[in-house]
C-alpha cells in the first residue's frame, strides 16, 4: 500500500489519498493520470491491469485500487 | 422519416398507443417491428445492414458464450489436478480463440463501415497523389450511399461484442432483442451511442403505463421540437450564407458565422438528443444523457467530457485505454524512460493514443481532411493544455482568480471562441478556406458590419432574430436552472394549472415560431449525417 500511495502522490501531491473515496467520481484522477498510473503499477507491482478493469470502482480510492492490484496479481 | 415530419409524429402516435394497448410481455416485439419499419422508409435494401451487424454480433457472441462454458466445464472438472499456472494457461488459451472471435466481428463490421463510408475519400486521395507525380491515370468514384446512422449503431454493437468478450456484459441469447438493441428506432439515427448493460435495464422491461413518465417524456420531446424548429431551423440560413459564399463574407461575418452555427449545433444536436430520450421515456425506457451543459465549460478537456458524452466514454474506454496500456505501448514507455528520460517516458503513451484516438474521432465525423484536422487539432490542443497545467495553476495562485465570476466567465467565453474556432473546419468546403477564413478575423477588420445593417442581409429577418435571441436567452435560463436538478421536476412541484401552463406556451411557442409548414423544409439534424 506504501509503494501505491506514492506513486499516487507523484501523480497529484495535493490530494489526500489515504482518505479520498471519490477520485473519479470528483475528476481528481483523469484519463491521462490513468494511464500513468497503470504503467507504474505495471512496473512496481508486476501487475498488468487490463482495460476491462478501468472503471470508477476500481480507481475511486487508493484502498480500491489496492485491492484491485491483489486480486489481479492471485489470478 | 424525419424526427420533426408529420408523418414521423403519426408513426410515434400509432406506435404509442399499440405499444400500451398489447400485453406487456410483447411490447419489447412492438418496439423492434417499429424500428425496422422506422429504418426502412429510408429504403428497405438498408434493412439488410442492420440485419448484418446483428446477425455477425449474434453468432460471435453465442461463439463466445460458448467458449466460456467450456472453460468453465473444463476447470470444474479439473479442479483437483490442474494448479494455478496450468489454469492460466488454460485461460490464456480459451481468450484467445475468443479474441479471434471478436476481430471477426469487428472486421466484418468496421469493414462495411469502412467501406461505405471512406471508399470515395480513399479514391479521391489516391487520384490526388497520381494527379501530384505527374500521373492522368484517375479511379472512378463508386456509387455507394452511407446507410443512415450507420456510425452510431455500428459503434452500439460493436461496443456491446467487446463488453461481451471483456466478460462485462452478459450475452443476450434472444436474437429479437438483440436486434432490437441495434435497432432501436428513436437512438438509431443519431445516437446516443448506449451500452448495453445501460438500456437493456429498461429496454425489455414489461413497462406498465406510468403517466408521469409520459407527462416529462412530452415535455422533453416539445423541448427538443422547441431548439431544433425556434432555434437552429431559424438561425441555419444565416450560417449557410456566410459559409457558402467565403470569398464574400470575411472578418466580422466569420466570427457571426461561428457563434451562429455554435447555437444552431448546439440547439440541433441537444435538440435531437432531447427528442430521443423524451421518445424513450415514454415507453418506460431510459436512454443515457449525452450532454451536460457543455457551453459552461472552463476548458476542452472539460468541454469533452460534457459535449457528445456517449461518443466520448466510447472512444475512452474501447480506444483510448486499450491503446495506452497495450503490451507494445507499455514496452515503449519503457523504453523511452530509459532513453529519453522519465517525464517523457510517461507521457509518450498518453501523446500517441491521445493523437490517435482524436484521429478516428475526426474519422467517425467524417471521410474528409477537414474531419481529420478538426481532430488531431482537438488531440493536440487537450495535449498542450495538458502540459500548461501547472502555468495554470501558478498564474491562479499567484493572481488569486480561481474562485472569482470574471474569471469563470474569462474561461468560459475563451473555450467557446476556441470550439467555435475549431468548428470552422466543419463548415469550410476545405481545410485552407478554413484556416484563410479563421486568418480574416484579424486581418479584415470590417466589424462595422455588425452595426449597419448588414447582418440583416444573410437570409433571416429581425423578427427571426428576435425569435433565435430569446429562444438562447430561455436555454440560458434553463440551463442555470439545471444547476439545481431536473427542471421538469421543479416545475412539476409547481401547481398543476402552472404545468400545463407551461407546456401550452411550450407547444405554442413551437407552432408559432417554429421554422416549418408549407414552404419551408424542416431541415435533416446535422448527426444525422454521420
Amino acid at each position: 500500500m506504501e509503494d501505491l500511495l506514492e506513486i499516487l502522490e507523484e501523480l497529484h501531491a495535493d490530494v489526500d489519498f489515504e482518505n479520498c473515496e471519490t477520485l473519479i467520481d470528483s475528476a481528481i484522477l483523469d484519463s491521462f493520470d490513468i494511464v500513468t498510473l497503470i504503467a507504474e503499477v505495471d512496473s512496481v507491482f508486476d501487475v498488468a491491469i487490463p482495460a476491462e478493469e478501468i472503471i470508477p470502482e476500481n480507481f475511486n480510492s487508493a484502498k480500491a485500487l489496492y485491492s484491485l492490484i491483489q486480486r489481479l496479481d492471485e489470478e | 422519416m424525419l424526427f420533426t415530419s408529420y408523418s414521423f409524429i403519426l408513426f410515434l402516435l400509432v406506435v404509442f398507443i399499440l405499444y400500451y394497448c398489447i400485453p406487456k410481455i410483447y411490447r419489447w416485439v412492438l418496439l423492434l417491428l417499429a424500428s425496422y419499419f422506422f429504418y426502412a422508409q429510408a429504403g428497405a435494401s438498408l434493412l439488410m445492414f442492420l440485419l448484418g451487424t446483428t446477425i455477425s454480433t449474434y453468432i460471435v457472441s453465442m461463439q463466445i458464450l460458448r467458449l466460456s462454458n467450456i472453460q468453465k466445464a473444463y476447470i470444474a472438472e479439473n479442479k483437483a489436478i490442474l494448479d494455478k499456472t496450468a489454469k492460466k494457461e488454460y485461460k490464456a488459451k480459451i481468450k484467445k480463440k475468443q479474441w479471434r472471435w471478436l476481430l471477426v466481428c469487428l472486421f466484418f463490421n468496421f469493414g462495411i463501415l469502412a467501406i461505405f463510408k471512406y471508399t470515395n475519400f480513399a479514391i479521391d486521395n489516391v487520384n490526388n497523389l497520381i494527379a501530384v507525380f505527374g500521373g492522368t491515370k484517375q479511379f472512378s468514384f463508386l456509387d455507394l450511399v452511407l446507410p443512415m446512422g450507420i456510425s452510431f449503431y455500428m459503434f452500439q454493437t460493436m461496443g456491446y461484442i467487446i463488453d461481451v468478450y471483456r466478460g462485462t456484459a452478459k450475452v443476450e441469447r434472444n436474437i429479437g432483442k438483440l436486434a432490437l438493441f441495434v435497432s432501436f428506432f428513436p437512438q438509431l439515427i443519431q445516437g446516443p451511442i448506449s451500452r448495453y448493460n445501460d438500456l437493456s435495464r429498461t429496454l425489455f422491461e414489461p413497462h406498465a403505463f406510468d403517466s408521469s413518465n409520459v407527462w416529462f417524456g412530452f415535455q422533453r420531446i416539445l423541448w427538443g421540437f422547441f431548439k431544433k424548429l425556434v432555434i437552429a431551423d431559424r438561425i441555419l440560413p444565416a450560417v449557410n450564407t456566410i459559409i457558402q459564399a467565403p470569398e464574400e463574407y470575411q472578418g466580422a461575418y466569420v466570427l457571426a458565422g461561428m457563434v451562429f452555427y455554435a447555437i444552431q449545433l448546439f440547439a440541433d444536436f441537444t435538440g435531437g438528443i432531447d427528442i430521443v430520450i423524451g421518445i424513450g421515456q415514454i415507453f418506460g425506457i431510459e436512454i443515457a444523457e449525452n450532454f451536460n451543459r457543455p457551453y459552461f465549460s472552463k476548458n476542452i478537456t472539460e468541454y469533452w467530457r460534457r459535449w457528445h458524452i456517449t461518443m466520448g466514454t466510447w472512444f475512452k474506454d474501447y480506444l483510448f485505454y486499450p491503446i495506452s496500456i497495450c503490451k507494445p505501448m507499455r514496452k515503449l514507455s519503457k523504453w523511452s524512460r530509459n532513453h529519453l528520460g522519465e517525464a517523457l517516458g510517461r507521457k509518450l503513451p498518453v501523446y500517441i493514443s491521445t493523437l490517435v484516438v482524436w484521429f478516428v474521432t475526426g474519422l467517425w465525423h467524417g471521410a474528409s481532411w477537414n474531419f481529420i484536422t478538426w481532430g488531431v487539432l482537438n488531440g493536440v490542443i487537450i495535449l498542450i493544455s495538458g502540459e500548461c497545467a501547472p502555468l495554470y495553476k501558478w498564474f491562479h495562485k499567484r493572481f488569486h482568480v480561481e474562485n472569482k465570476l470574471w474569471y469563470a466567465a474569462f474561461q468560459i467565453l475563451r473555450t467557446f471562441l476556441l470550439m467555435s474556432s475549431l468548428r470552422l473546419l466543419d463548415c469550410y468546403r476545405d481545410v485552407g478556406t478554413s484556416f484563410k477564413m479563421f486568418g480574416t478575423l484579424f486581418s479584415n477588420w470590417n466589424y462595422e458590419v455588425f452595426f449597419n445593417g448588414s447582418m440583416l442581409k444573410l437570409g433571416i429577418s429581425v423578427a427571426d432574430y428576435i425569435v433565435v435571441l430569446l429562444g438562447v436567452l430561455l436555454l440560458l435560463f434553463v440551463s442555470l436552472r439545471q444547476r439545481k436538478g431536473s427542471v421538469r421536476q421543479q416545475i412539476a412541484a409547481k401547481p398543476i394549472a402552472i404545468n400545463f401552463m407551461v407546456v401550452y406556451l411550450l407547444l405554442m411557442a413551437i407552432i408559432i415560431l417554429g421554422a416549418y409548414g408549407i414552404g419551408y423544409d424542416a431541415s435533416q439534424f446535422i448527426y444525422n449525417q454521420f
